[in-house]
């Protein structure tokens, strides 16, 4: 099967979708953060480049603008590049956007993609390792994708871009690089499908985004030592599929959640609550989270690695709930 | 003055003024009663600047506004019996009881959204902007807002983006605090912002704003015309400051109603207690607009108080469906809040 870097298939999915639908407008950004692979936007700009726009350094004016713009027919996706710059945006995004289909009765349609690049980049300090998609979690009218592979960032975005919802389309930098299978022609992902990324029998271990990749690594030295672990990825907060991590959890009866959000009300306090008031019969053990610290996040290398669900956190977390 | 319009405009227009007076007058003793809850702002005084402005616009273009809308809904010719149950929580409202007073919208007359805060809809309005533009289907953006707005940040980043990008938009700020009775009440208008007059902000943003009387029905009529024509042509957005005087039923926390509004206060305020007598004398545009028609003989007092007792029949049946609509049912909570 056909084989492309993450960005690759990311900007495989864009092409396609501005190809086949005039009103999706590119606002801000460039889909990359700092990566170096600033070509790829530059052929997109060559094609699309009167259906971009590079508005001022105003989150909360240009995801207003693009809010406005979705209720008014077009489907814009907007680049606030660094996850935490949607703090500055927050009244358009939590406030306006995620409520008007609600508040109007059904009658506004708000079909807005808000991309974001969340956690822990190296070096990126408190200001620029945010990652909000538990906040957002908070906010019901908001859709929340998180993608983890090239074949998932491609067909997720198609999806979110499909929607009549605003969606919050989480990525992660450390995943721009990363090679995987992305075969040609491949469908949307529907929202609400969790994936199985690697199948195993003796713990579910739940993880999004690049923390993904951290835990199947940490799988493969686990099973070395006869663990074997599925490893389970929603894909999608907003909606959520529990009914396939009920039934992993039914087969392993043991729960590891890895994932970068701070821990307290984060994602994997969520999942956790939600596994424990419909699946709690199930369990043979604790459910264990593995997230990062409530602290800020600091900007020094062993500080930064410290605190984030690291490999050797969710190989502890893994190995206490199967002793 | 009056607009330079038609007999029949300048009636339509004084009728609107007199469904949004009635219906705003009616709210006060259900709210006394209990039979709605929320909080609440009347757009009274206001009149003479929604009702003309409105008039001027296509009937495709787009309007945003505040939590200060039902006037705007009313002029453009939303249903008061559906804006009535919407504010009572009913299940015939116009956003089937999910959105309240301060969330009313009429997506068929171009309202997708009110916020209630104050600034929130002033991006979204750059934002429906860029989609006529990139559509090129010609609807203009109106977005109707208080003085206010202005202090939160969300109102010149979006200046900016209108500016840059020259979005057919129009920023109507309604100032209703002439005198410095608004938010800050016996203070002057600088206490709470300090780019004054509130035309400066805009325009250091380049985009060319006058400030007028929002009780001159005439010249609101030919400012917004003007400025909709400029728009139109592909000249960027426009800002129009209209001031108007408080109206004193809004001095204290919960609206109530110095004296109910009748035409004939027009020519006689003498029953008026004294407080607010001057205020209907001389600063309601209702009644200014009213004198007006009957001194261009443009209609007899006669045919004014026929034309008002006509509304207040209407607004009295609009209550009356409202209080009879049902509720909706408990668990519509739970439900339609993803398209």
């Amino acid at each position: 099967m056909r084989e492309l870097a993450y960005y690759e298939a990311k900007f495989e999915a864009l092409d396609e979708i501005m190809a086949a639908d005039q009103r999706v407008h590119l606002i801000n950004g460039t889909f990359l953060s700092l990566s170096p692979h600033r070509h790829v936007f530059q052929n997109l700009a060559k094609k699309y480049g009167d259906r971009m726009m590079s508005p001022p350094i105003s989150e909360l004016g240009f995801c207003g603008l693009a809010t406005g713009a979705a209720m008014a027919g077009l489907r814009p996706i907007v680049d606030l590049s660094t996850g935490s710059f949607i703090y500055e945006a927050w009244p358009q995004v939590a406030n306006e956007a995620a409520n008007a289909y609600s508040m109007s009765g059904g009658q506004t349609r708000v079909p807005v993609v808000f991309h974001l690049f969340h956690g822990l980049r190296g070096g990126g300090a408190a200001q620029h390792s945010g990652s909000p998609q538990a906040m957002l979690w908070n906010c019901p009218g908001l859709e929340i994708a998180i993608p983890s592979s090239p074949r998932d960032v491609k067909g997720l975005l198609k999806t979110a871009v499909a929607s009549d919802n605003p969606t919050i389309f989480v990525d992660h930098v450390r995943l721009l690089d990363l090679r995987g299978e992305v075969p040609e022609n491949d469908k949307p992902i529907p929202f609400g499908v969790a994936d199985i990324k690697r199948a195993g029998s003796d713990v579910t271990l739940i993880a999004t985004s690049h923390t993904v990749q951290v835990c199947l690594k940490a799988a493969e030295k686990l099973a070395k030592e006869g663990i074997e672990v599925e490893v389970v990825d929603p894909r999608t907060l907003v909606p959520f599929d529990l009914a396939t991590i009920l039934s992993s959890v039914e087969k392993t009866r043991r729960v590891v959640i890895a994932d970068e959000t701070h821990q307290s009300c984060g994602v994997a306090a969520e999942i956790a609550a939600r596994i424990a008031e419909t699946g709690f019969d199930k369990l043979k053990t604790r459910i264990r989270r593995v997230s990062t610290l409530d602290v800020p996040v600091p900007y020094s290398p062993p500080l930064e690695a410290h605190i984030g669900p690291s490999e050797s956190r969710i190989i502890d977390a893994v190995r206490a709930s199967v002793a | 003055m009056l607009p330079k319009l038609p007999r029949d405009n300048l009636l339509e227009l004084c009728r609107r003024m007199f469904v949004i007076r009635h219906f705003e007058e009616s709210l006060v003793p259900l709210h006394d009663k209990g039979v709605f809850g929320g909080h609440y702002h009347l757009y009274i005084g206001q009149e003479a600047t929604g009702v003309p402005a409105i008039s001027c616009l296509r009937s495709d273009d787009y309007l945003f506004t505040t939590h200060r809308n039902h006037g705007h809904l009313l002029a453009r010719g939303a249903e008061p019996k559906r804006l009535l149950a919407e504010i009572l929580g009913r299940a015939d409202g116009l956003n089937k009881g999910k959105g309240g007073s301060f969330h009313s919208v009429a997506p068929t007359l171009g309202f997708l959204h009110s916020s209630g805060v104050v600034a929130g809809i002033i991006p979204l309005s750059t934002g429906t902007a860029y989609a006529s533009k990139a559509l090129k289907n010609g609807r203009l953006t109106v977005c109707l807002f208080g003085d206010g707005s202005l202090e939160e940040g969300a109102a010149p980043e979006a200046f900016n983006l209108a500016s840059l990008n020259k979005l057919p938009v129009l920023f109507l700020c309604e100032n209703n605090g002439k005198y410095g009775a608004g938010r800050a009440v016996a203070a002057g208008q600088s206490s709470s912002m300090a780019a004054y007059p509130l035309t400066d902000l805009p325009k250091a943003y380049k985009i060319p704003a006058q400030l007028i009387d929002g009780i001159d029905a005439g010249l609101v009529h030919a400012t917004v015309s003007e400025a909709v024509e400029k728009i139109r042509r592909g000249e960027g957005p426009q800002f129009i400051e209209a001031q108007t005087v408080r109206w004193p039923g809004s001095e204290t926390n919960w609206p109530s109603v110095p004296h109910p509004t009748d035409s004939s206060l027009a020519w006689d305020v003498s029953g008026v207690q004294e407080k607010a007598r001057e205020w209907y004398r001389s600063c309601d545009p209702l009644l200014v607009f009213a004198r007006e028609l009957v001194e261009a003989n443009q209609a007899t007092k006669d045919d004014l108080a026929s034309m008002e007792r006509q509304v207040k029949t209407e607004i009295a049946a609009a209550v009356e469906f409202a209080v009879a609509s049902p509720y909706p049912k408990p668990e519509e909570a739970e439900r339609n809040f993803f398209a």
